[in-house]
């Protein structure tokens, strides 16, 4: 693996994490309002996040994403600020912690 | 992945992927032209389709998920004449010029009052739920039984409401391609065309840059509707410290604003300039508040002591009701967040908590952390805030809603813990905006200057219509956004019926390329956007914040200008993005010279204004109580005095109903 000379990030490099079933469609290139991505030059591979300062976590790429591939990556700065207790244990937790609870699965309100 | 992923990967740069062909020529031809696919936006092109008008949209982002409502919504405030509420109209309208002092916009507050109602219906009729249909909320104090509808802020009163507005933005985007609007995606508009080129002329089209490929485009249009966003990025800029996760987004550069005022048209509260600090990366709503979309959220401290909520005007609540009315029976909660920011009265506002909470954590009675404790609530309406509001509010369904309850947070079980910040801004603020982790003399420019119109949200150039919470001056939220919209979509289509098409100026066109083009022929540009953005809000935060005088301003005005003209000339694009960005600031270079124009033009100081001139100290002169329209042409800046309601004086009625029904286009459901 050669080793290149890259400049430093100027804030966070990974606002959105794409998992393995992604076949690079690309609608959420497209839905995206800061045209954050562009697509992957490899047919089928990832879309790759150019501008990722420019990411207003607006959410609009996991919505438009039919399957379910796409997260949205907290900022560390914000997952550090993130921070609640349950009441009954006074155990603390975070967004992004290690080990965290099991996810809560509770629908929005609402029926569409 | 990311770009250097991709590069350690494949050793190489992605190339850009698609075909650029900078400066290629589009000419689109449409009745009326809608600038900006936000949600005013796309309820300006529906209402004009509906007339019957050809209709293209220039949208920067992408409508389906674009603007500051693209995200969704939660309130939806001005809806006054839904069956349950007690507001009118004209009480709407004219509570919101008494609290500011007449520097707001009682035109366009009445026709929302008018009309916010209908236009949430038909919204309703495209796909967007705006009531309790699941009975989920049956039976709580927020909901009315008869029509299912879910009030907020003030049950006395029920004119502001819960809805379910995430999808609200994919399904006007549906509607107006059903109808048939031509939609310019990644089209940065950069200047207004206007009959032969001339400052001041009726206003006939539009022009822009496609911020993928780089190609121009030319509109030529019989009405323009003005229906763009605000702006943060003039004044403060910052997006690497803020990572753009702040309530402004980075396509938010007041360009409605700056072509207007390009054109020649007048602009008014341009000199509303609050300073203040930047919002330094809290992600919003993800932590703990009673503010907004939190409101009634019980708060306790360290310890698990209850802070208490408190009236607007500070009187201690025991009743969960109490927080939800009004701190006087006389009058009504306005709202909030709907551009009423400072007021000269405290009883129209929300309710807050304790006004002594700044003292009781100072001095050891209470304990930091703060933590909302959702378990207090009964589950109905702890499901209400959590459930609804929070998975509904803008930007809040994924980044908030999705992203806590997928690393476990449960509001059955939880605590979300407050921002260890200002404890001053905690009582009646969101923690999440972290005021005072910033440089004091940071500037927001976020006061309600726009644009000025007559009772047919046409500004001061014929053809040209204004709509939205941010090009109409006096500022809104997303409902709105959505009725002015509707309204001056309506009067666009009306005007172009009546008028005939007219052949934009060559030279005015080629001014344009030759000026957006200039920094791709640019060889050993060595500027990027980045750069010059930051060097622009340098600019704004030094001599147009806290000590304003003649000759400050002037300075500001120079050192804006010597920008353009020395560093803008060495700036580089390395492609259409690039470009998009760096032609955005070109014109906020230009908006932040009409700012400073605007706050010279104001000699005296005004609190609602939130306006300081250090040589003009004395606040608020009653004769400097009025608005001051200000204007260009051929490098001459014009002001004048008008009255803050001279929307109800001479060639107008005093009468708001009367004026609305001798002004108005009525609405039609269906395009004809």
């Amino acid at each position: 693996m050669p080793k290149f000379a890259l400049p430093s990030q100027s804030g966070p490099c990974r606002v959105l994490s794409f998992d393995d079933k992604c076949v690079g469609c690309n609608k959420c290139v497209n839905v995206c309002p800061m045209d954050v991505m562009i697509p992957n030059p490899e047919k089928g591979e990832e879309p790759i996040v150019v501008f990722a300062e420019e990411c207003w976590f607006c959410g609009g790429c996991v919505q438009e994403c039919p399957i379910g591939a796409l997260t949205l990556v907290t900022p560390a700065k914000q997952r550090i600020s993130t921070i609640w207790k349950r009441k009954e244990t006074g155990e603390e937790f975070r967004v992004g912690m290690r080990n965290p609870p099991p996810p809560v699965t509770t629908p929005p309100s609402g029926n569409r | 992945m990311n770009w250097h992923e991709y590069a350690i990967k494949h050793g190489k740069l992605p190339e850009w992927p698609y075909e650029i062909s900078y400066g290629k020529e589009n000419v689109v031809e449409s009745d009326v032209l809608v600038v900006g696919g936000g949600v005013a936006g796309c309820r300006a092109a529906i209402a004009a389709l509906q007339q019957g008008a050809s209709v293209a949209v220039a949208e920067r982002g992408f409508t389906k998920r674009s603007g500051l409502g693209g995200a969704g919504v939660d309130h939806w405030h001005g809806a006054v004449t839904n069956p349950c509420s007690k507001i009118t109209p004209e009480m709407y309208s004219d509570t919101a010029m008494k609290i500011s002092d007449g520097y707001t916009n009682g035109l366009a507050r009445y026709i929302i009052g008018k009309e916010g109602w209908d236009t949430l219906l038909e919204l309703e009729e495209m796909g967007v739920q705006i009531r309790d249909e699941d009975d989920e909320f049956k039976d709580t104090m927020f909901r009315d039984e008869e029509t299912k509808l879910l009030f907020a802020y003030d049950l006395d009163n029920k004119h502001c409401l819960r809805v379910y507005g995430n999808n609200i933005k994919p399904c006007l985007d549906a509607e107006m391609r059903r109808l048939g609007a031509g939609v310019y995606d990644r089209t940065c508009i950069t200047a207004l065309l206007t009959e032969g080129g001339r400052q001041g002329a009726r206003v006939i089209g539009a022009m822009g840059v496609n911020d993928r490929t780089g190609e121009f485009f030319v509109f030529k249009a019989k009405a323009v509707v003005v229906a763009t966003g605000g702006g943060k990025r003039l004044g403060s800029f910052a997006p690497e410290l803020t990572e753009s996760q702040s309530m402004f987004h980075i396509n938010l550069t007041n360009m409605g604003h700056t072509i207007a005022w390009n054109a020649g048209a007048e602009l008014v509260m341009m000199d509303q300039l609050y300073v203040g600090g930047l919002d330094m990366g809290y992600a919003p709503y993800s932590m703990g508040n009673a503010d907004n979309t939190y409101q009634g959220a019980p708060t306790v401290d360290a310890n698990g002591v209850r802070v208490q909520h408190a009236s607007a005007t500070g009187t201690l609540l025991t009743d969960e009701r109490q927080i939800f009315q009004s701190a006087n029976p006389d009058t009504f909660v306005i709202g909030h967040g709907i551009g009423l920011g400072p007021t000269n009265t405290q009883e129209y506002s929300v309710s807050t908590l304790d006004h002594a909470l700044n003292d009781k954590i100072s001095s050891g009675e209470l304990r930091l952390p703060l933590y909302n404790d959702f378990t207090l609530l009964d589950e109905k309406h702890r499901r209400l805030i959590w459930g609804l509001m929070l998975s509904h509010e803008g930007k809040t369904r994924v980044p908030i809603y999705e992203t806590l309850s997928k690393w476990g947070f449960d509001p059955d079980k939880d605590m979300l813990q407050y921002a260890v910040t200002n404890a001053e801004l905690l009582s009646h603020r969101s923690s999440w905006t972290g005021l005072e982790h910033s440089p004091k003399n940071w500037v927001v420019t976020a006061g309600g200057g726009g644009i000025i119109t007559d009772w047919r949200l046409q500004g001061s150039l014929p053809g040209m219509f204004a709509a939205g919470g941010f090009p109409l001056f006096g500022s809104g939220c997303h409902g709105e956004a959505q009725t002015t919209g509707r309204y001056a979509g309506r009067q666009a289509a009306r005007f172009a019926s009546e008028h005939d098409s007219a052949e934009p100026d060559r030279a005015q066109i080629e001014r344009e390329k030759r000026e957006l083009f200039a920094p791709v022929e640019n060889e050993g540009g060595d500027i990027g956007w980045k750069e010059l953005n930051y060097a622009i809000a340098r600019v704004v935060q030094d001599y147009c914040g806290r000590y304003k005088t003649e000759e400050i301003l002037d300075l500001g005005i120079k050192r804006l200008k010597d920008l353009r003209d020395t560093e803008g000339r060495r700036t580089y694009a390395n492609n259409p993005h690039e470009l998009g960005r760096l032609v955005e600031c070109f014109r906020l270079i230009d908006l932040g010279i009409c700012y400073m124009e605007a706050a010279k033009a104001r000699k005296a100081s005004s609190k609602i204004l939130g306006f300081s001139r250090v040589d003009y100290p004395e606040m608020d002169p009653p004769e400097w109580n009025c608005l001051l329209p200000i204007s260009q042409s051929d490098g001459q800046v014009h002001v004048r005095k008008l009255p803050c309601d001279y929307y109800r004086q001479a060639p107008y009625s005093d009468c708001l109903a009367e004026n609305y029904e001798k002004y108005t286009v009525p609405a039609k459901k269906e395009a004809t």
